[in-house]
């Protein structure tokens, strides 16, 4: 067993899935991967298992958030150090995992982030998007009092003390993207952003479409008021 | 308030605060929701009977008509029974979702465990541990 896990949540994503974990053992051999499918209607858990890779499915989907959260909890149980949590539609470029796990490794930070826009030639998301992305970019700058560029980015790293914290119920299971880095932030948790490239999702699919960008602004803002309104005595280790 | 009025007022408290007991004695309805029905209904009953508690707290509100202020309790119920259950949906959604995470887990160990069986099927600890 490795000491590092790699996290994959996916949701519907039997065309991708199995490009994607060989693509993820080609670039980093050294850790045990991890797909969390969370309640897929398609083949996805049967073409992860058919790569050889451990599978948790949860019986319903549930969201990103929740199916996550069920990698840490496994990643605690087995005892691993570190995990890297790359998203299943292929988003995510997996040469970045080394230089992504590589600060937390060394014990410089507890948890570093891929950043887009970091990279010079990764791809551009709509505008909308970008906006949104731009709004929650400064509010956390300012929040948390450093530059933060990519506060929607589920390309991370962790070790296991941030691990066991999301863990807990603090999580903020529903899009935790933002309000998630103010916490980690409050409850004193190093944050650093690596430059990573991202595509274009290949299958198009989203999970902000239809009426959900409009709450996912309404839930971030609410969740980081009341991150902000809570004592630092809820956010103690 | 005509005395038709306090009669009607006084069936429909009197019918909501009967059918509730009646609700939980059946174990239809858990404890811990009757108690704001209950209340409700119960305090209507004491002011249609105390009429003259109505109009202070009539007076009080600022309200012209009695009747307003009983309305005006009906709705503040309602909101108060609606938050309630906002909050009891919360907390089970949590439910849900750690019953869910815990399943996955199990069921990814039954299954390894199960494999690991077929591999070794005179494994008699692993029989016992299933």
């Amino acid at each position: 067993m490795s000491d590092t896990l790699i996290l994959i949540p996916a949701y519907n994503e039997a065309d991708g899935i199995a490009q994607l974990l060989r693509s993820i053992r080609q670039a980093f051999p050294d850790a045990d991967l991890l797909v969390v499918n969370d309640g897929s209607k398609d083949d996805t858990s049967a073409k992860a298992k058919e790569s050889g890779v451990t599978v948790l499915s949860h019986s319903f989907n549930m969201g990103y958030g929740v199916a996550i959260q069920t990698g840490y909890k496994y990643a605690c149980t087995h005892g691993y150090e570190y995990i890297v949590q790359i998203d299943g539609d292929g988003q995510h470029d997996p040469a970045f995992i080394k230089e992504l796990l590589a600060p937390v490794k060394a014990g410089e930070v507890d948890f570093t982030l891929g950043s887009r826009f970091l990279w010079h030639d990764s791809y551009r998301p709509s505008f909308s998007r970008r906006l949104a992305i731009l709004f929650f970019r400064k509010l956390v700058t300012i929040i948390i009092g450093r530059n933060i560029t990519d506060p929607t980015s589920g390309y991370q790293a962790f070790n296991k003390n941030v691990m066991k914290f999301f863990t807990s119920d603090i999580f903020p299971c529903d899009y935790p993207d933002a309000d998630m880095l103010i916490t980690l932030n409050l409850a004193g948790f190093s944050i650093r952003e690596i430059p990573v490239r991202m595509y274009a999702n290949p299958s198009g699919k989203t999970m902000h479409s239809g009426a959900k960008p409009l709450y996912y602004m309404f839930k971030m803002c609410l969740s980081i008021l009341v991150t902000l309104l809570r004592t630092r005595k809820f956010y103690r280790r | 308030m005509t005395a038709k009025q306090q009669i009607f007022a006084l069936i429909v408290s009197l019918t909501v605060f009967v059918f509730t007991i009646e609700l939980v004695r059946k174990k239809r309805l858990r404890e811990e929701y009757s108690l704001l029905w209950l209340t409700t209904s119960l305090l209507m009953i004491v002011l249609i009977i105390k009429y003259d508690w109505l109009i202070i707290l009539t007076n009080l509100i600022g309200a012209v008509l009695p009747t307003t202020t009983l309305f005006l309790g009906s709705i503040l119920f309602l909101v108060l029974l609606a938050v309630q259950f906002s909050i009891k949906i919360s907390r089970l959604s949590d439910q849900v979702k750690d019953l869910v995470q815990e399943n996955a887990l199990l069921r990814h160990e039954f299954e390894k465990a199960q494999l690991l069986m077929e591999k070794q099927p005179d494994n008699d600890a692993l029989k016992k541990r299933l």
